[in-house]
């Protein structure tokens, strides 16, 4: 197994400082941005973008956490069932501009679970996208608005996302897997 | 995460990462019944029928707005005025059930072993609402829930059970869950409504309140069925209330308040005094909250695979 390091500590937290500003040029401010992470490296990645948006607009900024295994459609079928978790948004997303982080962005169809997920808690003005690595092969119509970085990947090989919140350092790797 | 068996037909035998899969998951979906649309999708398109063979009111509401909040489509029935009244044996509801195409079915009846013979004639996957005097297991996993919830953890918890437990499907469900789970279980009731024996599951026996409450965190107080005075289980209501009514002054006694559960319905002033069922360290009301989330906890993990 071969890995490639895509995204080192600084360049990490270079993309999320400008994925972070991204956000605050596009909707002209923080004003009604809450930020929504899918579990578990997604609600870590959310939490450092509304820090920051915090740093620059100096306001608070909501984050939530979001659990989507009920809405996967691959739910049935699977030999092993994920471990369900709580979904935290402790406040209403009705008429809030949503930014949907996640880590990486695949096929897509985790996207489309969140999506419905949400629209199960309310209605929010509008949903975006960020994700920190789009790796391309979707199989949904879906697209990011804010990507930190577009490696192409063939399906053969896989894209790993560590987080010091979870594995001790902030990097992207690409893995060649063997088949 | 996966439990061992597709049915969920008692608690005896499962085990401590089963038990605490069902817990893990029924806390997951308590958020679920906070939100204001208290609907997830894993069950669609899936049928399920609760046969209830024995009436109930708050068990079969509690399944049924499990089942309705996953999603799933729902058939009841009741016993009176279906085909049993006119003689149909059980085995026969059960294949005509079947030959409807049904997923998963939840059955509460008087005989013991009613829910495992099910389970052994249809293909669906089978949930114990009660058989009998034999096991109740959803009660019991949100008795522990609700325990869970308060202490952190079971292990260690000394929990009693008050009451009639010969004829009481609550008490070996907890007992057999409570135990795996490692919390000291103890019972305590007139020597006639004690089992012979029940030493054997791991428990201690008492036959005196005032001696079990300075060593107790809990006590799960379980309903006196009027009906057992005729059968001259103990002489009267009022010696029963005298002796083993859990009330306010008998549970001030203890060095720590204790936590007061009941599985419903009250005998109010019977076996548990008002006062004590409507005070702050009664966890009645929260027993009733946890009993849809981790009735949806076990019919997703054992219908969504």
């Amino acid at each position: 197994m071969k890995q490639t390091k895509v995204i080192d500590t600084v360049g990490f937290r270079r993309t999320v400082d400008r994925l972070a500003h991204e956000v605050v040029e596009k909707n002209k401010g923080a004003e009604d941005i809450v930020v929504v992470g899918i579990r578990t490296r997604g609600d870590y990645l959310a939490h450092r973008i509304a820090r920051k948006i915090e740093e620059i607009e100096g306001k608070a900024v909501k984050v939530g956490r979001l659990d989507i295994t009920l809405y996967r459609d691959d739910l049935r079928g699977r030999l092993d069932q994920p471990q369900l978790k709580s979904t935290e948004i402790l406040f209403d997303i009705a008429g809030r501009v949503l930014v949907l982080v996640d880590d990486v962005l695949f096929t897509g169809r985790t996207i489309r679970s969140a999506l419905n997920a949400l629209m199960d808690l309310g209605r929010p003005a509008t949903i975006q996208l960020l994700v920190l690595v789009d790796r391309g092969h979707r199989e949904l119509p879906i697209k990011a608005d804010f990507v930190g970085k577009n490696v192409p990947t063939s399906q053969k090989q896989e894209i790993k996302v560590s987080m010091s919140e979870a594995d001790g350092e902030d990097a992207v790797y690409l893995i060649e897997k063997d088949d | 995460m996966k439990l061992k068996n597709r049915h969920l037909l008692g608690l005896e035998g499962v085990s401590k990462e089963d038990i605490g899969l069902i817990l893990d998951t029924g806390q997951s979906f308590k958020e679920v019944l906070e939100r204001p649309i208290k609907k997830v999708p894993p069950l669609q398109g899936k049928t399920i029928v609760n046969l209830f063979f024995e009436s109930s009111t708050r068990t079969r509401i509690s399944f049924e707005l499990a089942e309705r909040r996953l999603s799933a489509d729902v058939v009841s029935f009741a016993t009176a005025g279906s085909s049993v009244s006119k003689g149909e044996t059980l085995k026969d509801t059960a294949r005509n059930i079947e030959a409807m195409k049904i997923d998963m079915v939840v059955i509460r009846h008087s005989s013991p072993g009613a829910a495992h013979f099910l389970s052994r004639v249809v293909e669906a996957n089978v949930i114990n609402a009660g058989d009998g005097a034999h096991e109740h297991p959803t009660q019991a996993l949100l008795d522990m829930m609700t325990l869970k919830a308060k202490y952190g953890s079971l292990e260690g918890v000394r929990v009693c059970i008050v009451g009639d437990i010969l004829h009481s499907r609550v008490a070996r469900s907890n007992i057999y869950g409570l135990i795996t789970m490692g919390a000291k279980v103890s019972v305590c009731g007139p020597a006639t409504l004690i089992p012979r024996g029940i030493e054997k599951l791991g428990v201690q026996v008492s036959h005196s309140l005032e001696d079990v409450i300075p060593h107790v965190d809990v006590l799960n107080v379980l309903r006196i069925q009027v009906e057992r005075q005729q059968s001259g289980f103990f002489p009267s209501l009022r010696e029963y209330h005298r002796y083993f009514g859990v009330t306010k002054e008998k549970v001030s006694k203890a060095a720590k308040p204790i936590t007061i559960m009941h599985p419903g319905p009250i005998n109010r002033d019977v076996e548990l005094s008002a006062d004590l069922a409507d005070s702050e360290h009664s966890v009645i009301l929260e027993q009733v909250t946890n009993g849809v989330a981790v009735r949806m906890a076990v019919l997703y993990l054992l219908g969504a695979a």
